[in-house]
């Protein structure tokens, strides 16, 4: 097995990417505002060559959901929803970092295939709508979930060093979904994708955060009725305080 | 300080909501309405999802009305046997309001039936209250004294029961309607529904004024009760840290709110309170009939 891999590596003369991130677990719990994860690791070329250059690009991508969008049209004055198209994988998370802007490492139809940007997400639309209105739909669904910060393009915010090591930054801000997270790094060369590899994150509740959220699925009842509790609780408890100030 | 709140999958800053709270607070204090009207708008402007500010906003109007009943049941200000009947159809309505809230979902018009609502409802109930307060202000409502005992329809009904509290011997289904529309009202725009059960009860049902706060509040109080509860059930959508939050704010802000209404003259309050309806309304109408800032719609499947 070992014997394959080596030599299936020198065959091909590529690099090796060995990927690494800050963290394989965020935990969202009471303060969370958001994590800043770091992904870094080196390009290992088995040839012994230094000081070739290389391309890093990095792929976050969140738990994917079916979703509709519907779009608002004016109608008879007031805006209204209108037509409306479906997406069957969305990511709920997204951001995509590179050493140099995108469009002077690959070219465009690369770029597509690997997700390299918030214009190649691949959605899977649904639905008969054509090709036009699809794009459109597309295009305010990216703009939607990029003010909601999202969707991340930083180009140029992978940096590399002495043609090995590499790190970039990502921002998750404190509205993610949680899930599985996967990370993919790829190393480009001439416009070609020589080498990637694909780590996890996961993001999960814990502590109180957790214990409400399962509470609210599974026991709304119970939930409910503690919530009316503490507001009917709360608010005699403050008549009771101020009639006696 | 930033708290996260687990329901609604995001980091708030916590003191903009308690501040929030206060603000909504003090008008119920002061004017006896709930001020879901006003909570759920400025959340989801905040930026929390319209499912989870609705449903909690609601849960925060229970806490907001509670020193209010017990306040006005003191003074014998709540007419039970009407509240009651009042609450009946408030439970009848939340479950046609769950039904009608479904359907305009179903059909993608959820958010411009809300916004639509409270255009046309905050909008003309504004511009009554405003209308009244300044032709009390200006003295010149003096031939109102003559005050009109309940409308003619409601007279026309059948079974009449006798409601002390109130002074009338009406038939209980003029509060039961009353309520049933208010019940739909509060599980689709989030609202206690003061706003619209006070001019009812003064001008539809012809209360006497005495109990028409206090029975308001009560109502409130258990509809609200009922659709926090409907909303565990069904939509999940209450956070329970964002209620905790809106209610510090709220209920200091209530009782600060009714030691203002004791020195400040009536009518002035009115006035104030229909230019706060007015502006909730005239922003809503902004989004109805300007290009919206969010033309795009995110539903999950």
């Amino acid at each position: 097995m070992l014997l394959v891999a080596a030599f299936f590596l020198m065959g091909q003369r590529d690099p090796v990417l060995v990927p690494e991130i800050s963290q394989h677990e965020v935990q969202v719990r009471q303060g969370f505002v958001g994590q800043e994860l770091l992904l870094f690791g080196a390009v290992l070329d088995p040839a012994g060559r230094a000081g070739q250059d290389y391309d890093i690009v990095v792929v976050l991508k969140g738990p994917s959901e079916p979703i509709r969008l519907r779009e608002k049209e004016r109608f008879i004055g007031v805006w209204a929803n209108a037509e409306s198209s479906d997406f069957r994988s969305v990511p709920s998370y997204f951001a995509v970092a590179s050493s140099r802007p995108i469009t002077e490492i690959v070219d465009d139809k690369t770029a597509a295939i690997y997700e390299f940007g918030t214009d190649y997400i691949q959605l899977s639309p649904s639905g008969s709508i054509n090709p036009e209105e699809q794009r459109r739909f597309a295009a305010g669904l990216v703009d939607l979930k990029r003010r909601l910060g999202l969707y991340r393009e930083d180009f140029g915010g992978v940096q590399i060093s002495e043609s090995v090591l590499y790190q970039a930054r990502i921002e998750l801000p404190s509205n993610v979904t949680t899930g599985t997270y996967t990370a993919e790094t790829f190393a480009v060369t001439r416009g070609r994708v020589i080498a990637s590899a694909v780590s996890e994150v996961e993001v999960k509740k814990v502590g109180f955060e957790r214990f409400v959220e399962d509470s609210a699925n599974e026991w709304g009842l119970a939930y409910g009725l503690i919530a009316v509790l503490l507001s009917v609780g709360m608010g005699w408890g403050a008549g009771r305080l101020f009639a006696r100030l | 300080m930033d708290v996260y709140l687990p329901i609604a999958n995001l980091s708030v800053d916590g003191l903009v909501i308690v501040a929030l709270g206060a603000l909504t607070g003090i008008l119920s204090g002061l004017f006896g309405v709930g001020g879901g009207f006003l909570t759920t708008p400025l959340l989801i402007f905040y930026g929390i999802p319209p499912t989870v500010a609705a449903a909690s906003a609601s849960t925060q109007v229970t806490g907001a009305s509670v020193s209010g009943v017990i306040a006005h049941s003191k003074r014998r200000g709540v007419d039970y046997r009407m509240g009651a009947v009042m609450i009946g159809g408030g439970v009848i309505g939340s479950g046609f309001g769950a039904l009608l809230f479904n359907f305009f979902r179903s059909i993608g018009q959820i958010d411009v039936v809300i916004n639509a609502l409270y255009v046309v409802l905050l909008g003309s109930i504004g511009l009554l209250m405003a209308k009244e307060a300044i032709q009390t202000l200006r003295g010149t409502g003096g031939a109102q004294a003559a005050r009109r005992r309940h409308h003619p329809l409601v007279a026309s009904l059948p079974f009449r029961w006798r409601f002390y509290g109130s002074g009338l011997y009406i038939s209980p289904l003029a509060p039961l309607i009353v309520g049933i529309v208010v019940g739909i009202l509060t599980m689709l725009m989030g609202v206690g529904g003061g706003f619209i059960l006070v001019p009812a009860m003064l001008y539809i049902l012809g209360m006497s004024a005495n109990v028409v706060v206090g029975t308001s509040l009560f109502n409130i109080l258990f509809v609200t009760i009922a659709t926090t509860i409907m909303h565990s059930v069904t939509t999940r959508a209450v956070d329970i840290v964002l209620v905790a939050l809106l209610l510090l704010g709220s209920v200091s802000g209530a009782q600060i709110g009714s030691q203002f209404a004791v020195k400040a003259k009536p009518e002035a309050l009115r006035l104030v309170l229909a230019a706060i309806v007015l502006l909730v309304a005239f922003r809503m109408f902004l989004g109805l009939f300007y290009r919206p800032d969010e033309i795009y719609t995110v539903y999950p499947l």
